[in-house]
């Protein structure tokens, strides 16, 4: 028991997410059962099965909700997030250089980061806000469907879209593939444009395509990803199993009403927002 | 056979050294590239495939018409293509040599191209390529050297050696439907997400290879005494303005669509290409004019080709159109359809792509390596050609 709640601590992170770790572990042990009875409910229940319904849940499936009230109201948050991130991934300062740029997390409009939502008569708070992106670590990526050598793939444990920097070959298929803009190639050495180094996270060479990663590495020291970290005790950003009703973002997820970007692709972002 | 590369008039010799001062150029670009990285480009964040792939997508079309001479000729027997469709197997040779190139060119990572094959992966569209692209060129070497070897001793090809051409039929599809399919298949691009992209490449292919062909066999018959025939060229350039017409056709569905149902997904990237789109109260239009050039040189070039006087009677003009065609189609395919497809990006900004001279040099160098290998094999094709006449 101990062992298993120990991996589960590694592939989850759950120790950081506020006290989910036993229900977490309950449902890891009995996976089977738990899919099973909650397979057959949409079948029965009220709701249809649309287009966009994702599937029954297996297993841990990270997510992540962004309250953009929280943001709105506290701007500098998201800087904060976005900096930790840079400075715990050792991602390059091009200085704007939209040619070079790298970017994980980053700002946009309303309007850029959900285009298939109406941006006529907008409140003046989204108007005026900048949106958090990064990669909706889709429960059917595109960027996985493309890569010819399994360089970027879904980690089964929990549902992360990783990369391994050693195997691409920078084809920059997957860039195509991404519906969400969310993958940076690099096009020079970037190393010399990294501010700040932290030897806890490799840098990258030249040629190869890389984005945001969900703290995989955070994660298996039991941390919370660093722009979680950020934002702690704000609650503008909260991580967390998606498929684990206990979890505080399900518990939010079930409470609010959140969108996600772009849901007629059939990607199943696992990023929810908050407007 | 390969010993008639070496012997030649000087303007043989003249040529091939023409074309091996653009590959030198191409070499010494491609290591400035090798070694900073492909920050030497013009591509961006926002348009991460540029010249290189677009260079290869059109080429695969080329490699691709080389089967509107196989198949008339061997499946139909179509005897009047007898001294062309060599002309069509070595063209498709040196195409997917240059596909091949364009692809090395444009990874980030070249040492790393194996891991297609290490860590292969049924799921991407690139394996497939791979495997067809290669499958294709493996095929039309093996062929085209054989039944010429055969020629040559004035023997009968060998029985075994048509499977494989009736294999390359198939294959000469699949490997433009295959590349159609890199592109068709990608949710959020909507110019790219259009069943219609596979057919439109492959008649805008059977017409661009065709073209290149017919253009070739005059350039040979004045600089080779190499006639490929009359009647075969006819035929040919009927072929070709069909599937010029149809390519037509298919762009027109697709303003159509985009522009009756007014979707603005469906109708950005056309925007953008034919008149300009506007963006933050600025216009960007970087490739409306190459776009209408092509437009108009692809309808101007099959009335060219359409009217019998050019057709029949006038070698210069009716070379001159094919010339005209080949140049529409290749920027219809060759530069607007990728370049296009990331206008807008997927968060609805614009960034223009404008290649860079060195990106400009490396695509000439292979560019004119494709044509240094298609000198060669077309040297051996034409001699063994002369050798069976005397
Ligand atoms: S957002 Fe893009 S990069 Fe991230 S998983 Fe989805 S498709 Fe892949
Ligand atoms: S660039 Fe790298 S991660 Fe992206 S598709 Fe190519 S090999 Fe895969
Ligand atoms: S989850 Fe981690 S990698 Fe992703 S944006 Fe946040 S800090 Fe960056």
């Amino acid at each position: 028991m101990d062992k298993q709640r120990r991996k589960f601590l590694k592939i989850a992170g759950a120790s950081a997410l506020a006290g989910i770790g036993a229900p977490a572990l309950v449902k890891l042990t009995a996976g089977s059962a738990y899919a099973s009875t909650h397979g057959a409910a949409p079948a029965h229940g009220a709701a249809p099965a649309t287009g966009h319904a994702e599937a029954a849940p297996t297993g841990v499936r990270l997510g992540m909700v962004i309250d953009m009230r929280v943001i709105a109201d506290h701007p500098a948050l998201l800087d904060k997030a976005i900096s930790s991130c840079t400075e715990a991934h050792n991602i390059p300062d091009f200085a704007g250089d939209r040619k070079n740029e790298i970017k994980w997390i980053w700002k946009a409009p309303f309007g850029s980061v959900f285009t298939e939502h109406s941006t006529s008569h907008l409140p003046k708070m989204v108007q005026d806000t900048d949106f958090a992106v990064l990669c909706n670590h889709c429960d059917d990526p595109p960027c996985v469907r493309a890569c010819p050598t399994k360089a970027t793939f879904k980690v089964k444990a929990n549902g992360i879209v990783a990369m391994d920097f050693h195997r691409c070959i920078g084809c920059r298929f997957c860039m195509a593939a991404c519906p969400y803009g969310a993958r940076s190639f690099n096009w020079q050495d970037p190393r010399p444009y990294v501010k700040k180094y932290n030897p806890d996270f490799p840098t990258r060479m030249r040629g190869v395509v890389e984005k945001c990663n969900f703290c995989g590495e955070r994660l298996a020291l039991g941390k919370e990803p660093a722009c979680v970290e950020a934002c702690k005790g704000t609650g503008a950003i909260v991580f967390g199993d998606l498929n684990d009703p206990q979890s505080e973002i399900r518990q939010i997820l079930d409470r609010e009403f959140t969108i996600q970007r772009k849901p007629s692709l059939g990607t199943k972002p696992s990023v929810f927002y908050i407007v | 056979m390969i010993e008639k590369t070496l012997k030649g008039k000087p303007a043989y010799w003249i040529w091939l050294a023409f074309l091996g001062m653009f590959m030198a150029v191409g070499v010494a670009c491609y290591v400035r590239q090798y070694l900073f990285g492909l920050g030497l480009t013009g591509m961006s964040r926002d348009v991460s495939w540029g010249l290189y792939i677009s260079q290869f997508t059109f080429l695969v079309g080329v490699a691709a018409g080389g089967v509107m001479l196989v198949l008339p000729y061997y499946i139909h027997d179509y005897k009047v293509f007898g001294r062309i469709t060599i002309l069509g197997e070595f063209l498709a040779i040196a195409a997917i040599v240059m596909c091949l190139l364009f692809i090395m060119a444009d990874l980030g990572q070249p040492l790393r191209a194996l891991n297609v094959v290490l860590h292969p992966t049924p799921n991407s569209m690139l394996f497939y390529d791979m495997i067809v692209l290669n499958g294709y060129l493996f095929l039309n070497i093996l062929c085209g050297w054989v039944i010429l070897t055969a020629e040559r001793k004035q023997v009968h090809p060998p029985k075994w050696i048509y499977f494989f051409v009736y294999l390359s039929i198939p294959f000469a599809v699949s490997i433009h439907t295959v590349t159609a399919m890199l592109y068709c298949g990608l949710p959020g691009r909507h110019f790219w997400l259009s069943a219609i992209i596979a057919p439109r490449f492959l008649a805008s292919a059977f017409a661009a290879g065709p073209a290149l062909i017919v253009l070739i066999s005059l350039i040979l018959k004045r600089v080779a005494n190499y006639d490929a025939g009359k009647e075969a060229i006819n035929k040919l350039v009927t072929i070709m303005i069909y599937s010029a017409l149809l390519n037509l056709f298919f762009i027109g569905l697709e303003f159509f669509v985009g522009y009756y149902s007014n979707i603005p997904g469906h109708k950005e990237t056309l925007q953008y290409l034919f008149f300009g789109l506007e963006h933050h109260g600025h216009v960007y239009n970087n490739l409306v004019p190459f776009m209408w050039a092509s437009i108009i040189f692809m309808v101007g070039s099959i009335a060219m080709l359409a009217t019998p006087a050019i057709r029949k009677g006038n070698e210069f003009l009716l070379g001159l159109a094919c010339l005209i065609l080949f140049t529409g189609l290749w920027i219809d395919k060759g530069l607007g359809f990728v370049f296009g497809g990331f206008v807008p990006n997927p968060l609805l900004e614009i960034t223009e792509y404008i290649p860079t001279a060195n990106e400009l040099g490396i695509a000439l160098g292979i560019w004119a390596t494709g044509f240094f290998v298609l000198t060669l094999l077309y040297k051996i094709a034409v001699n063994v050609e002369h050798e069976i006449e005397h």
